[in-house]
């Protein structure tokens, strides 16, 4: 591809790569495991002088986010990024910008929640923030990251939608991977994400404007229902930025999900993020044999992609969801999203949550082997509802 | 740098904030008007959760002329610094012609407290923001609660004049000098009674090439119980009694503005507000040697 040039980059410069590519005004970040390569990168550019931004060196995450609405509300075109603990330390400010309607995009690397302490990845931090009126776009690997950042942008700042984008990447697993990625020309990413300036409800000199106002019980729920319904309206935006972004750039992910195999399946895997990779091998080799199994990658969770996900297992005996994450007390968030999902387009299969990988536990195809295994005797040795553990090293 | 000196007769009639639900008296409303009379329209305003964003954002009806924030409580500088991050990224790359002019305005405790950090940092990294902090020395939001910035002595909600314990044990947390020790490029102390020395002080705020500190004493009547027309008198009598103090910090070194000889008697202020009404000799005594010694401070800046 001559508007390409290959290169090898771990995913954490694959995101720097793609945030230097959409020309951000304004960089606030603190470093964080597994993230710290990423900003390490965006740093260098600007030190070498081959990124012409504002790099803010802010004291913690909170102030990182913060410098970000301060900036974005006077129409700049913001990044920044995070990880667990720092995405929780800044947990106040993601209502805060996407209320306000404020089209910053921040990278998240996935990873375990303390206590126990843990730098590896998983997934939990990520759903601390499913409420927070965000967009949650999950990859799989280092190309899909470079991809996304430039969508984001172009999903974020659509008038349509202005709402804020979390962009979300196993740590380590794929933080500090390295794989052959295509980057861009400057120019192909120039025509297709022009440069952004204040819109409407944004402070401007010629018309001043008082932001992140307060609204009374008159007014607040409107606000709010306004909020969540161009949320869920955003996801035709985030599918056609997707086929924009095919033909301009020749690489497409499949919209809002990707079904693998899945058409016939009479067994379905759902996946979030890199295990992704590990399942299609999985499916390949169970295809071989002659076993009717097949994956849903979602690639999106917020808005969540309802009908899509119906319309893509509405054919399978029985569901599998996949997850690094576990909301204490009840299961994986992910499974209580994507049954609520089903029950209301009336698709009535049995589901079954797994849940592994937690604090960077490795997710081998061996794993999947007997989740396969387990789904496809589900009926006999399952029940719905209780929640499955890959690879635990006790009787839970 | 503005050589005429500001007061009453030469400052703008034009308003930049009118129409907020203040109390009768606020000093604090009081400061943000005159600082915007200095400051002008070109500032980006940032303020947290306190009394001046509730009482100024309340949709519909928006108080301030200019462009104005409400930040997360934590995160006044922060705010203040990206709003000057995006504008003179804007004016470096010519979408805009003006240099960035951000202005911060935050409570005792959204400084001393819960912003302190936001604060350091921004201080730290050198951005040219103005903040000010409208010091009426208690969560008065929230209704007269306790802060790092309420005196010794003083009773609030959650320090209350107690069978065993009379008021507020502690002494003010020194926020000017924790500024200037970062070497900020300006920092000053004020008070509601000088007004002309805090409008000017406003003016060399914007002047300084780097970050810039204004700590202004800002009476409450509501939380400090006297009349809403004492206001100004209560500023005013602080600084004679030496309880507060007008200085700057500029070019590494302190400057006291207003030096005494001798102070006002300390018990009329103290007796005019309701929050000191409990204090018994001895507590009015240990204010008094508290003053005391940080003057033997003051009194070493020229």
């Amino acid at each position: 591809m001559s508007n390409h040039q290959t290169t090898f980059l771990n995913g954490n410069e694959a995101i720097a790569y793609g945030a230097k590519l959409c020309r951000p005004e304004v960089i606030a970040a603190y470093p964080i495991t597994p993230q710290t390569k990423a900003v390490e990168k965006l740093s260098q550019f600007v030190q070498d002088g081959e990124l012409d931004t504002v790099y803010m060196h802010v004291e913690s995450e909170h102030s990182a986010l913060s410098a970000c609405i301060g900036a974005s509300a006077v129409g700049a075109r913001t990044f920044t990024a995070t990880s667990s603990q720092g995405l929780l330390y800044m947990l106040e400010c993601l209502p805060y910008a996407a209320g306000a309607r404020l089209p910053i995009v921040m990278m998240n690397a996935n990873r375990a929640v303390a206590t126990p302490w843990n730098i590896y990845g998983d997934q939990m931090d990520a759903f601390y923030a499913l409420n927070s009126g965000w967009i949650q776009i999950f990859v799989e690997s280092g190309q899909e990251a470079l991809d996304m950042v430039i969508q984001s942008y172009k999903i974020a700042e659509d008038p349509r939608v202005m709402a804020p984008v979390m962009l979300n990447i196993d740590g380590f697993v794929m933080t500090h991977t390295y794989e052959s990625v295509q980057l861009p020309n400057q120019d192909l990413v120039d025509g297709f994400l022009p440069s952004f300036n204040p819109v409407a409800h944004m402070m401007q000199d010629d018309q001043p404007m008082s932001m992140c106002i307060s609204a009374g019980n008159h007014h607040n729920q409107e606000f709010k229902v306004r909020q969540h319904l161009d949320l869920e309206a955003s996801m035709a935006v985030i599918e056609s930025v997707g086929q924009e972004f095919a033909d301009a750039f020749g690489r497409s992910y499949g919209g809002v999900l990707e079904s693998y195999r899945a058409e016939d399946a009479e067994i379905i895997l759902i996946t979030l993020g890199s295990v992704t990779g590990t399942a299609r091998c999985v499916v390949d080799q169970l295809r071989d044999s002659g076993k009717r199994v097949g994956l849903v990658k979602l690639r999106v969770i917020r808005p969540f992609p309802t009908a899509q996900l119906a319309s893509a297992v509405k054919g399978a005996r029985v569901v599998g969801v996949f997850e690094k994450d576990l909301s204490f007390g009840y299961e994986g968030s992910l499974y209580t999203n994507v049954n609520s999902a089903l029950m209301q387009q009336g698709v009535f299969i049995k589901s079954i949550n797994f849940v592994g990988g937690l604090g960077g536990r490795d997710v081998s195809q061996a794993d999947l082997f007997e989740v396969f295994e387990k789904l496809e005797n589900a009926d006999a040795t399952l029940a719905a509802g209780a929640v499955h553990y890959t690879q635990m090293r006790c009787e839970p | 740098m503005s050589q005429v000196k500001l007061n009453a007769r030469n400052i703008t009639t034009d308003e930049f904030f009118y129409g907020h639900k203040a109390c009768g008296g606020c000093g604090e409303s009081l400061a943000l008007r005159l600082a915007l009379k200095i400051l002008g329209e070109d500032a980006y305003l940032s303020l947290p959760a306190g009394c001046m964003s509730a009482v100024s954002f309340i949709y519909p009806n928006m108080a301030f002329k200019n462009n104005a924030i409400i930040t997360p409580f934590a995160a006044t500088a922060a705010v203040a610094t990206g709003i000057e991050a995006g504008l003179r990224a804007k004016y470096l790359s010519g979408k805009r012609d003006k240099a960035p002019l951000s202005v911060a305005f935050a409570g005792d405790g959204g400084t001393a407290d819960i912003g302190i950090q936001a604060l350091s940092g921004a201080i730290d990294r050198g951005e040219k923001f103005i903040y000010i902090c409208t010091d009426n020395e208690a969560y008065m939001n929230t209704g007269i609660q306790k802060s790092g910035l309420t005196p010794f002595g003083a009773a609030t909600t959650t320090t209350p004049s107690g069978k065993v314990i009379r008021g507020t044990l502690t002494e003010k947390k020194n926020m000017f000098e924790i500024v200037a020790a970062h070497g900020i490029s300006y920092a000053a102390t004020a008070s509601m009674g000088y007004l002309e020395d805090f409008m000017n002080k406003v003016q060399k705020a914007k002047d300084a090439p780097g970050p810039a500190y204004i700590h202004v004493f800002a009476p409450c009547p509501t939380g400090w119980g006297h009349e809403s027309d004492e206001t100004i008198d209560v500023a005013k009598e602080v600084v004679d009694t030496g309880l507060w103090y007008l200085a700057e910090f500029e070019n590494g070194q302190f400057k006291l503005n207003k030096s005494f000889e001798q102070f006002a008697p300390i018990t009329p202020y103290l007796k005019r507000q309701s929050r000191f009404k409990h204090l018994l000799e001895e507590d009015v005594a240990a204010i008094e040697a508290a003053r005391d010694l940080k003057w033997e401070t003051l009194r070493t800046w020229k």
